[in-house]
């Protein structure tokens, strides 16, 4: 039998909402056939200790990502506008916090 | 639970250019400053290879690791022992899935990786090639393997590789009730009757050697040690790790009023952590047979057949499954597809 090649089942990443007002956060993948069983996979894989209140089940290769290679060229600019930042500004001091 | 980088090293592939040189001193300068590599970065080869290689092996001793146990889990003392093993068991599974997915992120597939746990082709933690004869065998092995397991593991959330080291993090944070478990099954038994504290100590006997060895060859022929801790794959030797695990263990051991089966050990007054009448030093075991590791490791081990015969009945008997779940969803989406 281990001759034999076992077929892959589709990859499935999993988010947890850990409590009630904040966002799902990726915590890991996992294989299941459908979404219906990689639901319950990963509440049996995820969720064992308390670790949320709501799942949600993604395709794997429905996640388009940005390639590390263009990091500069994506993300560089937001670093050069520091204007963008509340800190960039000056206010008398006179006039107290805002 | 455990990684001892069980295969020969690989012979690193000479650098295609020019290109390939600069690339490699990029990467090991992002290593170097403590920066994760993550799965889409550019890697060389040989660390991809490493990598994969030892976190499929740490994958597969999980998966392995939970036949030892199993095989205690019908016959617990009482519910709550039995609910624990349970849980522990069904931990290890969990573990053994974060670190495929792990794995899986350097470019190899579960299935192949499992196919190759299956064939033989990969390795797996020599500890596991040992029998459970009895259930003090269950707190020996919380005790003593997962102790050793979480002194291999900690330094492994801080591995250079992104995913590896998220996995481990969530194994540590689950590992420590292993241990804990265990240590309490051990506890019991020693205070129970003399039968009782003879069978805790006869685990103690039979586990106590197999655990040192569980750390790897010494470190003068441990092979690839080196690559592994310029990538940051690594960070403590196997025998730094071998003498945090004895030092942890002697007094835990004098607790239990057990003795370890070591005629040699021996406390050797110098650097390190004080004990608690104020000595500092390190405890000192005799020598290890590693005639017997490397036998474990060849496949010569006590259980090493049953466990692999184990492993491919459950995948044999569980294809009707996979099949049946492949063949519903199929369906399942060619009706969504036709509505």
């Amino acid at each position: 039998m281990s001759d034999v090649k076992t077929p892959n089942t589709p990859l499935w990443e999993v988010f947890i909402r850990s409590r009630n007002g904040l966002a799902h956060k990726h915590v890991g993948s996992l294989h299941a056939a459908d979404s219906t069983l990689a639901l319950q996979a990963a509440r049996d894989l995820y969720t064992r200790r308390g670790e949320g209140l709501s799942l949600w089940i993604v395709p794997s290769n429905a996640i388009t990502a940005s390639d590390p290679a263009d990091k500069g060229m994506m993300f560089e600019p937001t670093v050069s506008k520091a204007y963008r930042h509340p800190t960039f500004y000056d206010v008398p001091d006179e006039v107290g916090h805002m | 639970m455990y990684t001892q980088g069980l295969s020969n090293p690989d012979t690193a592939a000479p650098a295609k250019a020019a290109e390939g040189a600069g690339l490699a001193a990029r990467f090991q300068e992002r290593v170097d400053a403590e920066e994760r590599i993550e799965a889409n970065d550019w890697m060389p080869d040989a660390y991809r290879r490493t990598l994969t290689r030892q976190i499929s092996q740490h994958a597969h001793s999980e998966i392995i690791g939970m036949l030892p146990e199993g095989n205690w889990v019908t016959r617990a003392p009482t519910l709550r022992r039995k609910a624990t093993l349970l849980a522990k068991v069904q931990d290890e599974a969990g573990h053994g899935l974060y670190l495929y997915a792990a794995a899986e992120t350097l470019g190899r597939s579960r299935e192949e990786m499992f196919d190759d746990l299956l064939s033989g082709k990969a390795k797996y933690s020599s500890i596991f090639n040992y029998p459970t004869l009895t259930w003090a065998d269950m707190g020996a092995i919380g005790w003593l393997v997962d102790g050793a397991a979480i002194m291999n593991q900690i330094p492994l959330c801080r591995c250079s590789y992104g995913p590896y080291a998220r996995a481990m993090i969530r194994v540590c944070k689950e590992e420590s009730f292993h241990q804990r478990q265990g240590y309490e099954i051990m506890v019991a038994l020693c205070r129970g009757t003399p039968e009782q504290k003879a069978m805790a100590q006869d685990a103690l006997n039979r586990w106590y050697w197999p655990c040192l060895m569980m750390f790897g060859p010494p470190d003068g022929d441990s092979t690839h040690s080196d690559q592994s801790t310029r990538w940051k794959i690594k960070r403590f030797s196997n025998d730094e790790l071998r003498q945090k695990f004895l030092d942890a263990l002697v007094p835990q051991t004098e607790f239990l009023g057990l003795t370890l089966p070591d005629a040699d050990l021996r406390f050797e007054l110098g650097e390190g952590d004080a004990t608690k009448d104020g000595a500092r030093g390190h405890w000192r075991h005799g020598s290890i047979n590693w005639d017997e590791f490397r036998q474990v490791l060849a496949g010569n081990g006590p259980c090493n057949r049953e466990r692999i015969a184990a492993r491919r009945r459950a995948h044999k008997e569980g294809a009707w499954v996979r099949e049946a779940a492949a063949a519903y969803a199929a369906k399942q989406a060619k009706q969504k597809l036709a509505a």
